[in-house]
């Protein structure tokens, strides 16, 4: 059995849920999810879309707030005899292997884009950012192993009729000693999700010349409906709050444009933007990786041109 | 007074282009400088800020070759105050065989702190594993951690906004960049770190490895970039391509 752990949000699986999904179905038969916590509607018929036969759903105090030994004991409960246990490569997605994996006392390959059949398990992955990837073998069972974000494809396959099954996991204390004890919600300007969900970024770097030098940018991408990203050295200045961070140490895009300005595109960069669909770099720097690897470039002063874009997007609006 | 451990690893600082090494078991780092990870430099200041905040001290440990003592050097330049090599070639060593060395060195430390993942392998998982073999609570991901009466608090972004946690000592916490500033090394900070002695010790045993079979470099894309325009004269072309692409509205 390969066992999927799935992360939800109130529209059912995550997507980069639905992308670990994808390849564990690639990776054989029978195929089962775990969900720890909330259970949204339709999301059994939605995993079933596939090739999940069954969902194990964990419920119970012991999981009702985060934690990564109490989730990974329920992901363990679940597994049974599983071959193969897939994650999610998101913070929690890693989080819950990475006990599972201690726990079990076996492997685990973080950032996985592609796995074969054999035995031992050969895998695919990703290491220094996504500009290197790595071959590696699980010999040992079950193979953990976490998805990359955005390295497959989203596909549901051969839908089945999955089935639920509602469990209580066996929490032991001392797994209960650190999860979550409270939550603060914070508004949407603190957040990395609107940076993570936008479906057009424009990004600033050092080319901003300073913390004053963001107006431009900041409107071109409310102009477009989109969000602010920068680079490390924007907010390692301080000229900008870390959560608008792109890259390996920051959060990883994928909009439908991403128009970086003023930003080298260093790997560790890249390695957050690189499942952008269209780039379009600005930068005074022909020779600039960002602007060599980008399908669309401008070259010149993002402070004369980036002004300009505005002035033509209000123009046309009237 | 807390004791912290906190855990760092000397990585090749790659910028542009990536080579790797002839037998692609690594990054051909002969051009480059060497770094550690930006989780790990939150790490290093959130020890050194825990152990003035509680009259204790912070050592910062590595697991690798004699090179990187110009990173534990840092480190204690930044205010640490011990420094433990276990030296080893870290290349050899997977992150099952990394938690089980700094174990053995970290059962006297009140907190152990290290970085998310490392900047190299990424693995995303010594920390938790440390925990386990030391049978202690881990906090992962954590932006700010604080120590006072025993305990630790931490706060982690998480996807319903900011998760307190809160641990009994001892305890081992997994640190994302971004809820510190690190400061930068003064030159009294620098003539101290250069008289510590580094502590050296040799594993506890021989690695299991990391299972690695090959490194290798993503096919490249052929890419033809096509330039809309120099200054601001190209605006034009790109709000038509902004409106071919269906966002400019
Ligand atoms: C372990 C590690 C992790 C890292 N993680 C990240 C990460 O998550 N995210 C990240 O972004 N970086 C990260 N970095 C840093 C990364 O290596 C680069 O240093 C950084 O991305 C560079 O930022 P930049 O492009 O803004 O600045 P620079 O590299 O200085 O580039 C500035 C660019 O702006 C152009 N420019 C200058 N002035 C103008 C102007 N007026 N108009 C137009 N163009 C102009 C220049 O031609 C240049 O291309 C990490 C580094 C390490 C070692
Ligand atoms: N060789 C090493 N020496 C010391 N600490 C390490 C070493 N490798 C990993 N770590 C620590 O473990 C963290 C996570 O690494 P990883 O699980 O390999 O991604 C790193 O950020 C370091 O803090």
């Amino acid at each position: 059995m390969i066992l999927a752990f799935v992360e939800t949000d109130a529209s059912g699986a995550t997507e980069v849920s639905r992308e670990a999904l994808t390849l564990a179905a690639r990776m054989g038969a029978p195929l089962h999810a775990v969900v720890v916590g909330a259970l949204p509607d339709g999301v059994v018929e939605q995993l079933g879309r596939y090739g999940v036969e069954v969902v194990h759903h964990a419920v119970g105090d012991a999981v009702a707030a985060f934690g990564g030994a109490a989730w990974a004991a329920a992901v363990q409960d679940a597994a049974g005899d599983a071959g193969v246990v897939v994650a999610p490569g998101t913070p929690r997605g890693m989080e819950v292997a990475a006990h599972l994996a201690a726990r079990l006392d076996v492997p685990m390959a973080a950032n996985v884009v592609a796995a074969g059949a054999g035995d031992p398990l050969r895998v695919t992955r990703q290491v220094v950012g996504g500009s290197v990837l790595e071959e590696m073998e699980l010999p040992a069972r079950p193979a953990v192993l976490t998805v990359a974000g955005h390295a497959v494809e989203d596909e549901p396959g051969d839908g089945v009729t999955a089935t639920l099954r509602t469990f209580t996991p066996q929490v032991a204390d001392a797994d209960l000693v650190a999860r979550v004890v409270s939550v603060e919600p914070v508004d949407d300007a603190g957040r990395s999700d609107a940076l993570t969900s936008a479906r057009v970024v424009v990004g600033a770097g050092r080319g901003a010349g300073s913390a004053a030098g963001f107006d431009a940018t900041v409107e071109l991408a409310e102009l477009l409906g989109g969000a602010l990203g920068v680079s490390r050295v924007v907010t390692s200045l301080g000229w900008r709050p870390h959560h608008e961070q792109i890259g390996q140490t920051g959060s990883r895009i994928s909009p439908d444009v991403y128009i970086p300005c003023g930003i080298s595109g260093a790997i560790q960069h890249w390695a957050g933007c690189a499942s952008s669909r269209t780039i379009l770099a600005i930068n005074s720097d022909e020779a600039a990786p960002m602007v060599t690897k980008a399908t669309y470039a401008v070259i010149g002063d993002m402070h004369e041109v980036v002004p300009a874009i505005n002035a033509e997007i209000r123009r046309r609006r009237g | 007074m807390a004791d912290v451990l906190v855990c760092i690893k000397r990585v090749p600082e790659v910028a542009g282009e990536v080579a790797l090494t002839d037998d692609a078991q690594g990054v051909d780092a002969r051009h480059v400088g060497y770094t550690i990870s930006a989780h790990e430099s939150c790490a290093v200041e959130l020890a050194v800020r825990i152990a003035t905040g509680t009259g204790g001290a912070a050592t910062v440990l590595t697991l690798g070759t004699d090179d990187a003592v110009e990173q534990l050097r840092t480190a204690l330049s930044l205010g640490c105050s011990r420094a433990v090599l276990i030296e080893a070639d870290p290349s050899g060593f997977g992150p099952a065989d990394v938690a089980r060395e700094i174990a053995a060195v970290a059962r006297e430390h009140d907190v152990v702190l290290l970085g998310n993942d490392a900047a190299d392998t990424g693995d995303f998982q010594v920390g938790i594993r440390l925990a386990y073999a030391l049978g202690r609570p881990v906090v992962n991901g954590a932006r700010t951690v604080e120590v006072a009466d025993g305990a630790v608090t931490a706060q982690v972004d998480g996807p319903d906004g900011i998760e307190n946690y809160a641990v009994p000592l001892p305890a081992v916490v997994t640190v994302l960049e971004g809820g510190v500033e690190p400061r930068y090394p003064t030159i009294t900070g620098r003539m101290k770190a250069k008289k510590v002695r580094v502590e050296t010790v040799t594993p506890q045993r021989g690695p299991d490895g990391p299972g690695r079979v090959r490194l290798l470099l993503p096919p490249a894309r052929p890419n033809v970039v096509e330039v809309l325009g120099e200054g601001p004269d190209a605006a034009k072309s790109v709000v038509d391509l902004l409106e071919k692409l269906g966002v400019a509205r």
